[in-house]
């Protein structure tokens, strides 16, 4: 048995020999967005191929319709490059679950010294009818938006926009098991606190219907692209930040609750993200050269449907801003405070609220 | 103070058991009333019975636990290179890891796409957080992945593949198989893509090759990265198998579904072997310098995780639910690694191809041939003959492998099922589909194509199930090109516009270095074109000549 022996290798560490491209250490098959690619689109562009970028072979398996894994018609919006598009969170795995995690310890923190120090025991009554009932409620809704995005990540054109849509739907479903189990925990140390309540209002609470409604017509859309834009474009500055900030944030504390705020500030700072996320997505799309005024159309459209349900859900939440003792913030304040943030956000776009 | 006053008694509070959690948490779902939920991937199975979750973890302590795992995996990191690791690293190893780290990262967020298939389809919401925990992972795992080779590209001594690796992944020759892999978790029937495929057979059996044989053998290698990023990976599956068994036993409820589940079940195993073994298999095989004999051989470790832990422990106990376990295929798949060589052609055929390539194939010496032939007897009589052309044909100035006739190798058929040559040359079997002819590794590889990616299975409507599409044989896409215009258009040339990416051997002096001025001059045939071009008889003969095999010529 013999073979040519290769000549030996003294080290494999970079920089030990000079050929070509020894010093090609930058991935170069995509255009970074800035000077030079981040860690975020390192890990993230192009991951997720297509026939453009670079599948020689075209989708080797289909759907018994002929449509590949992945296909552009899975949403009515057009774009001439579905590939441009950068999440600004830049979010990864890691920078995921340090995020999240640290949430996580946050809001245990502050439940656990919250109930060491009796708190829940010093909530006013009414208050604690409300976080039973409403927030009770809400964290179905939260739950409902979370599931939506669960499904869009499975049918956006290019890894960025299925990443984005991902973190949303993880930072959704945490917080829903965030309320879930807070609502659990305080309601062991307050007496007959009802934890059922919550989905029964849910489901049946006349205030919650238009709610239900709206956060079911997102779940029940077929274009993922829409669900993502009825959820941070219109629902979460017209429902989700009206509820959270408009209502929770600054009604709790006065009411006796110091930790329903910090619980819930999470969101309003995942909203955030999300929202800068969305914003450039549909920026992108709406001043796309070629079909923009297309997608301008559609946008608009959305909205005329969702902003309709999303005006018909916050009318129907205006009672709760009654319930409790102390009201240090009226509804329409809140609200009017939820219409001018929608429109600075449409603004951005280059996209008008419909008139109700 | 008495001796059983403790901190933990003074500071401790009532608090929410690990199952109450789970169950509220599970009540998060409602049915809706206003607008019924959109069923955009369908299945031809049905399931009424609400799958449930046997780990019962919530997201508040899986964050927390995940960041704990990223930060031992960034800090190992960290550690290897304050090690100098790559100064001791087998560079015939990370050559490898181009090609598996192009790959891997696509199927693992493929994974996390299809947890909106089967959270959709799951009756109830017990095992949503179990899904919605696997979807977060897979996207763990695919950005993950992606951040270690782009550590390899900044450290290793020739980054060049690592850096088109993305684009690579989508024209390689041999990529083609992993997308394949890819690919089949979310097309097609929901259920038979993202639970039989994906989690009961990729992530139950072969996880345990790839996430934990694999990284074995990189340590062995001087590779401590590959193993600390793997083995964290493979600590999320036991979630992953759990999800998918819990799926599984809500199907397996309905006898309807006892057919198909049969079907998928069969599909799966058989694809997955012919995947996973031979990429994984040549990797552990042919991509190390240990050549320990106590060591165990692929083929063992197969044995151990596949045989005995997959096959006996979860495949057979199904039968008592009235599925019907094709016992053969496990022993055919066994006697393909053992009896027929599976891998050791697959390397073959890998390096053959290493113009078409996007990294290095060093030659097998003296040491590997002795190991090879202790684990596998008979192996240098069939092999190293190859092995000692191979070496030969690696300096420039050769005519290289692909093209040279003096070797005696025939370049193989590819199987329109599994994207992997029949190397196994007297099993390969041809058959119509829409009229036209195809090759197929195998009877069970016909058999999936033609019967089971159909719409009708058994006399059974399935009209959810996929279909096999695209330009499927890699070679069609370069018929008639001549070879170094194809490696020009594939992008596997170096930034200097004439060297290589690919090269024969691990010498990494300039002049070794082929350009495409060395390849040029040999035309690509698909072999399916010049098939489908003969007449019938012709076609009888050639494929009688196939199946009889080659002979590789001596060495001299």
């Amino acid at each position: 048995m013999t073979a040519t022996q290769t000549a030996p290798v003294k080290s494999g560490a970079a920089g030990s020999a000079v050929f070509a491209d020894s010093d090609s250490r930058k991935y170069r098959y995509f255009e970074p967005r800035g000077k030079r690619a981040t860690h975020y689109e390192d890990v993230t562009v192009d991951v997720q191929p297509d026939p453009e970028r670079y599948l020689l072979q075209d989708w080797i398996i289909s759907f018994p319709n002929g449509r590949g894994a992945y296909s552009k018609d899975n949403t009515a919006a057009l774009s001439s490059n579905w590939h441009l598009f950068r999440a600004p969170d830049q979010e990864w795995e890691r920078t995921h679950y340090q995020r999240q995690s640290k949430i996580e310890a946050m809001v245990q923190a502050v439940i656990a010294n919250g109930r060491k120090s009796g708190a829940p025991l010093h909530f006013d009554k009414a208050w604690v009818r409300v976080l039973q009932n409403h927030l009770g409620a809400w964290k179905h809704a939260e739950f409902g938006l979370g599931t939506s995005l669960m499904q869009a990540q499975r049918y956006g054109y290019t890894q960025m926009i299925n990443n984005a849509t991902l973190t949303n739907s993880s930072y959704k479903l945490r917080l829903a098991q965030d309320i879930t189990l807070y609502l659990a925990e305080i309601g062991m140390d307050i007496g007959n606190f009802d934890d059922e309540a919550g989905k029964r209002t849910w489901l049946e609470d006349g205030i919650w219907q238009g709610t239900r409604e709206a956060v079911e017509s997102i779940m029940g859309s077929e274009d993922y692209l829409e669900q993502y834009f009825a959820i941070n474009i219109v629902f979460e500055p017209m429902v989700g930040e009206l509820f959270r900030s408009g209502f929770l944030m600054q009604v709790a504390s006065p009411n006796g609750d110091f930790i329903t705020p910090p619980v819930i500030s999470a969101a309003e700072a995942d909203y955030e993200r999300n929202l800068a996320n969305a914003i450039d997505l549909f920026h992108l799309l709406a001043h796309d050269p070629e079909h923009g005024a297309h997608n301008k159309r559609l946008f608009q459209a959305w909205l005329h449907k969702h902003v309709a349900l999303a005006n018909k859900a916050a009318a129907g939440l205006q009672p709760i801003w009654s319930q409790p003792h102390s009201k240090p913030v009226q509804y329409s304040d809140a609200r009017a405070q939820s219409v001018e943030r929608i429109g600075k956000i449409l603004g951005e776009l280059g996209l008008d609220l419909p008139k109700e | 103070m008495t001796s059983t006053l403790t901190l933990n008694k003074i500071t401790a509070q009532k608090g929410i058991s690990v199952a109450d959690a789970a169950k509220k948490i599970a009540d998060l779902g409602w049915n809706p009333s206003y607008v019924q939920e959109a069923m955009t991937f369908p299945t031809d199975y049905k399931i009424t019975k609400a799958p449930k979750d046997p780990m019962k973890q919530v997201l508040r302590s899986y964050f927390p636990m995940q960041e704990e795992k990223d930060n031992r995996v960034y800090g190992a990191l960290d550690a290897a290179l304050r090690g100098d690791m790559f100064r001791n690293v087998e560079p015939r190893w990370v050559e490898w890891m181009k090609l598996f780290l192009a790959i891997i990262p696509f199927p693992e967020i493929s994974a996390a796409r299809s947890m909106a298939m089967v959270g959709r389809l799951a009756p109830g919401e017990d095992l949503r957080t179990g899904f919605t925990m696997q979807m977060v992972d897979e996207f763990r795992h695919s950005t993950i992945q992606m951040n270690l080779k782009k550590w390899y590209m900044e450290n290793y001594i020739d980054p060049a593949g690592f850096d088109i690796t993305e684009e690579a992944f989508g024209k390689c020759y041999a990529t083609t198989i992993g997308r394949q892999f890819g690919e089949g978790f979310i097309t097609g029937d929901a259920i038979t893509s993202a639970n039989v495929y994906l989690t009961v057979v990729a992530e139950t059996a072969f996880t345990n090759t790839l996430f934990v044989a694999m990284p074995s053998e990189a340590a062995r290698n001087g590779d401590y990265a590959l193993p600390t990023v793997f083995l964290s990976v493979q600590s999320d599956e036991s979630r992953h198998v759990g999800n998918g068994h819990s799926m599984l036993m809500s199907m397996l409820k309905e006898p309807e579904n006892h057919l198909l589940l049969e079907r998928d079940m069969r599909y799966a195993f058989w694809q997955n072997h012919a995947i996973v073994d031979a990429a994984i298999g040549t990797f552990i095989e042919y991509g190390t310098t240990n050549r320990d004999k106590n060591k165990e051989s692929y083929a063992e470790m197969w044995h151990r995780w596949i045989f005995e832990d997959y096959y006996r422990t979860y495949m057979l106990p199904l039968e008592k639910y009235g599925i019907k376990i094709h016992h053969d295929d496990v022993q055919t798949a066994w006697k393909r690694i053992t009896e027929k060589n599976y891998v050791h052609k697959i390397a073959q055929f890998f390096s053959v191809g290493w113009p078409v390539n996007f990294w290095r194939i060093e030659a097998q010496t003296d040491k590997d041939f002795e190991w090879f032939e202790h684990k596998y007897p008979g192996w240098y009589a069939q092999f190293g003959e190859y092995w000692k052309w191979y070496a030969k044909l690696s300096h420039r100035g050769q005519t290289n492998m692909l093209f040279n006739a003096d070797t005696g190798y025939v370049y193989p058929h590819r199987c329109w099922s599994s994207m992997v040559p029949c190397v196994v040359r007297e099993d390969i079997v041809t058959d119509m589909i829409d009229g036209k002819l195809h090759t197929f590794a195998h009877e069970l590889d016909r058999w999936t194509a033609v019967e089971a990616f159909a719409s009708e299975y058994q006399g059974r409507p399935t009209p959810a199930m996929g279909r096999f599409s695209g330009r499927r044989e890699w070679e069609s896409c370069y018929h008639d090109w001549d070879l170094a215009d194809a490696i020009q258009d594939l992008g596997f040339v170096r930034t200097d516009g004439k060297t290589l990416v690919p090269q024969p051997h691990l010498r990494f002096e300039e002049k070794e270095m082929w350009t495409l001025d060395d390849v040029r001059g040999h035309t690509i045939k698909s072999p399916l074109i010049t098939l489908r071009e003969m007449s019938p008889e012709q076609r009888e003969t050639h494929l009688a000549a196939y199946r009889a095999g080659f002979t590789i010529n001596p060495c001299n």
